[in-house]
Parts: structure tokens; C-alpha cells; sequence
């Protein structure tokens, strides 16, 4: 699974990075965010929901979260 | 035997780091104890970010280019030849003309190119001023543009990252200009949930939007574009009419790093600080060719070449690195034709753009001619 360590990333942040991951993987890809934006906890779920992919699941980490998607279409 | 440094790249960073290190190797480059190459792509070095210039006939083309044999230190040996192969477990670069170049040290500095043909439709029914040939259409289009709906559409990833809000800010004063505002409308478009990447900014450029009537429609990710019909149709299932299609593609690093199995969509796994290459101790990355997750920007670019430089030059006389990058990035953004602010940033301190002033734009416009002094490593 790839991971992008997103922590304490202020531009282009933890969800346009994860948009740009998923572009280029391939349909069932997974692929772990790290992000220390507590905002990435709601607007990663409800971009995924809107575009179609699946959330795999969010985790606390102490400092940051975990939040993992898997590519669908 | 002389350490050799290969930069692969000509670009801001590439050059900034040659030429910084020209500076602080003068002795060794002397002696001939070191011999600093690069290897770019072509002879003229393009300032880019002037690009956004052209489509409202705001700069000379010319202005855009100086030879790269002038801004390069004379002491850099640069050939306009393409690398080919990059063989890092054999510390050796092979090129399109035939030549291998064995190095010491290597900076991969191949930046980032646009892919709008990687969305079905957008080449054909977009415009862009993200390379020459694509401003030129887009200044040709607005000059014909009658009125109607543009579309301004940001897609992920971009490098110069609040370029599409200054063309959206531009485009308005472009369309007041030309009293067409009446009859036109401006859509923008942008692949988060809120306007801009960075979240002051974008707490900034709503109102703004919303004084000027400028609409906009957020988690939107080009899926495709139908250059027939004139509509544009995101991921998410929102499909738009336009009459003017402004885009900032989707972008992928060089197709060398592809090629040469260094990075996925030409991204260069990176240290966030030491700006090695991750896996190794002689090859380092700097620009938009890194996989660090920050602005891909001249002044990232800027940044890393001066943390490098140091580096390079503390490790060929001291046998140590000199420091860490912090992550520093600054931008100025364009609010219009008449003012501007700028954002500054790094890896721990959070942005805080100050309000729009004429000033600040006036000192944008300086620096469109202050990059130069920039590339040559003397600002």
C-alpha cells in the first residue's frame, strides 16, 4: 500500500495529494494518507463518497490521522 | 580525479543550483578538482511564470527568454541534450545524443510538464497558458471572445498553485476592460472543497468571488471534456456547458524519471529535509520534480537549490551536510490588474496572506524582471 506522509502539509494539502495519488494508480490500489489537518477527517470521506471510491477507514494516531481509500473507478 | 556534480535539468532550479555553486566553488572549479555539467533540454531558459502574461497582451514574448549559455556561470559545462537513461546504482546518465556522463554527485531537476492529454477532450477543447504555444491560443481566443460562459478549471495536480486564481481575477478585469462583463459569466473550478488549496487564501477568495460575481464549483475533477457539445464533465458527475474553456491541466514530472524507474508519474521519492533521493547518499532532487508534498513552485525550486547548494559545497570541502530544509515557500498572487499580495509558508509555520495592495503587485511586476538576477543566483 502506498503511503503519503501529508503531515503538516499546507499546500496543495492532504486531499490534493490524495487526488493526485489516485490518478495514477489502478482500480483497487489503496492507498494511506497521513494528515495532521483534523479537516482531512471530513473532507476526504466526502470527496471520496461524492467521486465514487471506498474508504477503507479512518484512524486516530495520536497527532495525526491515518485515513485510507481504495481507488474504484 | 575531479568530483563530478551532473545536474539534469535547466530549469530554475537546476540553474540556481550551478550557479550557486560556481559561487561557492570557485577554488575547486580552479583547480579542476570539480567539474559541474548540465544537461538541459534546450538552449533558451523560459521564464514562466510571465506565461500568465500573454493572453492579456501584458508582456513581450521576448521577455519571457534569455539564452541559457548567459544565465549559466560560464563555468558550467551545459549541453543541450536530453538524458535519455538515469542509472543511479551506477552513478551514470546516458543521453538522447549518445553521450554517458559519469558523476560524483547528481541533482535531478527535470520539473514538471502538463498532460492535458491525459483527460479525454480537454486538448482539443481547452486552453491554457501553462506552455507558449498554449497562451498564444488562449490571448487569440479571448481576443475573438464575444461574451458567455468560461470556465476557469484547476485540476491536481499543478504546479504554481494560485495561478488559477490570478487568471480568474485577470479574466474579470480583462472582461470589464472590454465592457463584456454584461454579457459574460465566469465559472471557476477547482478539485477540493473549498477554493484554494490553502485554506486563508481561500477564506480570501470567497467574498472576493462573491463581490465580483464570479460563481464557482467545488470537488470538481475534470473527468472529461466534449469539445463539440462545450461541456466539461467532472468525476464527481457535474457536467458543465462553456463557451471558453481556460484549464489548468493535470500535470506529470518528466518522462525520463518514468523511464528511468525513479518515480511514479515522474515524482522522485524525496527526503523532506535533506532533499536526497530517497535510497541514496549522492543524488538529490530539487523543484517540482520531488514527491514532497508542498507547492510545486519557483520558489519551492528557489528554496531547496540554496539548501542544496550548501550542501553540496559543505560535503565536497567539509565531508559533512550544511542544513535541512524547512520547507520554505513564498508566492505572490495576482488579485487583479492593479493588485496583488503574497503567502508565505513552511513545514511548521502556517500560512497568513495580508490584504491586497498596489504595491505588492508593482513588486510582482519588478520581479517578472528581478527572476533573472534569481536564476543567476545573485538574489
Amino acid at each position: 500500500m502506498q503511503t503519503i506522509d501529508a503531515r503538516g502539509a499546507f499546500c496543495p494539502g492532504p486531499l490534493m495529494e490524495l487526488i493526485a495519488a489516485l490518478k495514477l494508480s489502478t482500480i483497487g490500489d489503496q492507498i494511506e494518507i497521513l494528515s495532521t489537518d483534523k479537516g482531512s477527517v471530513a473532507d476526504v470521506p466526502e470527496w471520496v463518497a461524492k467521486v465514487g471510491h471506498k474508504m477503507v477507514g479512518v484512524t486516530e494516531k495520536g497527532d495525526h490521522w491515518s485515513i485510507v481509500v481504495e481507488k474504484a473507478k | 580525479m575531479a568530483k563530478n556534480i551532473l545536474i539534469v535539468g535547466g530549469g530554475l532550479a537546476g540553474t540556481i543550483v550551478a550557479n550557486g555553486l560556481c559561487r561557492q566553488l570557485a577554488p575547486q572549479l580552479r583547480s579542476g578538482e570539480v567539474v559541474i555539467t548540465m544537461l538541459g533540454t534546450t538552449e533558451t531558459h523560459m521564464y514562466q511564470p510571465g506565461l500568465l502574461y500573454v493572453p492579456f497582451g501584458r508582456i513581450r514574448e521576448h521577455e519571457l527568454f534569455r539564452d541559457q549559455r548567459k544565465v549559466l556561470d560560464r563555468r558550467v559545462i551545459f549541453h543541450v541534450d536530453p538524458a535519455k537513461h538515469i542509472e543511479v546504482e551506477k552513478n551514470q546518465v546516458s543521453t538522447e545524443g549518445g553521450r554517458t556522463l559519469k558523476y560524483d554527485y547528481l541533482v535531478l531537476a527535470t520539473g514538471s510538464r502538463i498532460m492535458p492529454q491525459s483527460i479525454p477532450g480537454m486538448a482539443e477543447g481547452g486552453h491554457w497558458f501553462y506552455d507558449l504555444e498554449g497562451a498564444r491560443k488562449m490571448r487569440d481566443a479571448l481576443a475573438k471572445f464575444e461574451g458567455g460562459k468560461i470556465i476557469v478549471n484547476a485540476n491536481a495536480p499543478h504546479k504554481c498553485p494560485v495561478a488559477p486564481l490570478e487568471i480568474t481575477f485577470m479574466l474579470y478585469d480583462y472582461l470589464k476592460a472590454k465592457n463584456l462583463l454584461d454579457k459574460s459569466e465566469i465559472i471557476y473550478t477547482y478539485p477540493i472543497g473549498r477554493l484554494h488549496a490553502l485554506e486563508p487564501v481561500a477564506l480570501w477568495a470567497k467574498p472576493e468571488f462573491d463581490k465580483l460575481g464570479i460563481k464557482y464549483e467545488t470537488f470538481f475533477n475534470t473527468e472529461s471534456v466534449d469539445p463539440g457539445a462545450k461541456t466539461i464533465t467532472s468525476a464527481e458527475g457535474v457536467t458543465l456547458p462553456y463557451d471558453l474553456l481556460v484549464t489548468i491541466p493535470p500535470h506529470q514530472g518528466a518522462q525520463v524519471i518514468v523511464d528511468s524507474d525513479l518515480g511514479k508519474g515522474g515524482w522522485v521519492p524525496t527526503n523532506t529535509k535533506t532533499l536526497h533521493r530517497d535510497g541514496s547518499t549522492n543524488v538529490f532532487v530539487c523543484g517540482d520534480t520531488t514527491n514532497i508534498p508542498i507547492s510545486k513552485a519557483g520558489s519551492t525550486a528557489h528554496f531547496e537549490a540554496d539548501v542544496l547548494i550548501d550542501n553540496l559545497a559543505s560535503l565536497l570541502t567539509e565531508n559533512r551536510m550544511a542544513r535541512d530544509y524547512d520547507g520554505k515557500v513564498f508566492c505572490f498572487i495576482e488579485t487583479g490588474s492593479s493588485t496583488g499580495t503574497y503567502v508565505w509558508f513552511n513545514y511548521t509555520t502556517p500560512p497568513n496572506p495580508g490584504p491586497p495592495s498596489q504595491m505588492v503587485h508593482w513588486f510582482k511586476l519588478a520581479y517578472n524582471r528581478l527572476y533573472w538576477l534569481s536564476a543567476k543566483g545573485l538574489l
